[in-house]
């Protein structure tokens, strides 16, 4: 794998295929736990390991997988993952465990991880697969994150509340209170919120899109107009 | 026809070869990870408990001293629910009791108390809600601290008609506009002492864990 390729899949994972805001994908987790920075980016990092080691144990094995029972066995393998990840969290990050309950399984079913597995790891060797899943999965952490802070700012007016429960009792002063004596306001928190926080990320996606474009198509136009001169100079 | 069973009984080896894959990746990490997580939920409970239970009440083993309690209408309960006992020297100074608010504005409310021996609150603690964020979850302890005034309480000073909220003719105080999360909580509080009152023999017998009285 050369340096175009990694820059390649990263690319496509965390902007221009983003999983979040350009596929669609994994709708369900985006909704649901984004309502504070810490737990989007949590269920995001779970489902980027997860990603990471199913595309990257899937890919290798490829060829050994009768393509009738491909789905089944991959499906396997993906719940197989993701019940080791939510072991590991129940022993070792028990607080996050019990904030992120029900969504640690459902990252079965959190059709990203078979989408890329099916449509990358299926196709491409080891390495590239798992930096595929590793880039899908960052892609959507960050979705995630940005989420999470938008709805956890204009609902409570604070930052990364609950980040003891992630990383233990010393960051029980992390709490960033951003808005002081604040009210909050409850339609951040919940489900709408989520869907007008992702309406207005892809919308400030597709305003950064359309501007690159004009900028590039303008670009060339200023260069054809310069370089008549330039050749004859 | 040969080929095609061939081929299926192929593709259903490889299928069952996965199958036992899994199971073993799985049963690994359960063996392996068990024990942790047995010992990250105890010190879960643990560190509530003794949020309720004051340290100077106890100087025994309290999540090894357990009671089991069968399903109860007055805690709410619909499964068995263990109760942990605190000793001083033996002599038992406090139980802590699981119980359930079943009419909560949205569902369930579990929660944990701690009855002294002469029948007054510890502490109490809601483990398990699903109360409106930012209108009912003033019964959290991280929000409001609302919930401790419970502490210190009793069926023997707070009548029956006591134990209700302000705006029904009780002694509790609510925020306005979640008038229901507050109803709830107190009525089962309230249900709980009466269960700590009927039962207060059993629950405080001098017994040790594993020796538990059979009838």
């Amino acid at each position: 794998m050369n340096f175009l390729e990694f820059k390649d899949i990263m690319y496509n994972g965390l902007w221009k295929q983003n999983p979040g805001i350009v596929q669609l994908l994994g709708l369900c987790p985006l909704l649901a736990v984004s309502s504070t920075v810490v737990n989007g980016v949590s269920l995001g990092l779970a489902t980027t390991l997860v990603m990471t080691v199913s595309s990257g144990s899937i890919a290798p094995i490829r060829s050994y997988v009768p393509n009738e029972i491909r789905i089944p066995v991959f499906i396997l393998i993906i719940a197989v993952l993701v019940t080791v990840v939510q072991y590991l969290m129940n022993a070792y990050m028990y607080g996050m465990y019990v904030v992120l309950g029900i969504f640690i399984p459902l990252i079965v079913t959190n059709c990203i991880v078979l989408a890329r597995v099916e449509s990358f790891a299926s196709k491409n060797s080891g390495l590239p697969s798992a930096l595929d899943g590793f880039a899908m999965g960052l892609g959507l952490t960050a979705v995630l994150g940005a989420l999470g802070a938008m709805r956890e700012i204009v609902g409570k007016g604070t930052l990364f509340s609950g980040i003891d429960l992630a990383l233990g009792d010393m960051a029980q002063g992390w709490v960033l209170h951003v808005i002081p004596d604040y009210k909050g306001f409850l339609l951040a928190i919940l489900p709408p919120g989520a869907f007008i926080g992702l309406g207005l990320l892809i919308a400030g996606k597709n305003w950064l899109n359309l501007r690159a474009e004009q900028k590039a198509r303008s670009k060339p136009a200023a260069v054809a107009s310069a370089s008549p001169e330039a050749a004859q100079g | 026809m040969k080929r095609i069973a061939r081929s299926t009984l192929q593709t259903a080896a490889n299928l069952v070869f996965f199958a036992i894959l899994a199971t073993a990746i799985l049963s690994t990490t359960f063996f392996m990870t068990r024990d942790a997580i047995v010992k990250s939920e105890e010190a879960v409970k643990l560190k509530l408990i003794m949020q309720i239970v004051p340290a100077t009440l106890l100087d025994n083993d309290i999540i090894q001293d357990t009671l089991s309690i069968p399903p109860s209408e007055l805690l709410g309960t619909d499964d068995v629910t263990i109760a942990y006992r605190a000793r001083l020297k033996g002599e038992p100074t406090a139980v802590v009791l699981e119980a359930v608010a079943p009419d909560g504005y949205s569902g369930r409310i579990s929660l944990v108390l701690a009855v002294r021996a002469n029948g007054e609150l510890a502490g109490v603690r809601v483990v398990a809600h699903k109360e409106t964020p930012g209108l009912g979850d003033y019964i959290e302890l991280t929000k409001s601290t609302w919930i401790k005034v419970f502490d210190g309480k009793s069926r023997a000073v707070y009548k029956d008609a006591d134990w209700k909220v302000k705006k029904d003719g009780g002694q509790f105080e609510h925020m306005a506009g979640a008038t229901i999360t507050p109803r709830a909580v107190v009525k089962a509080v309230n249900k709980a002492l009466i269960y700590f009152g009927e039962n207060r023999d059993k629950l405080l017998a001098a017994n040790e864990p594993e020796k538990e009285t059979k009838p």
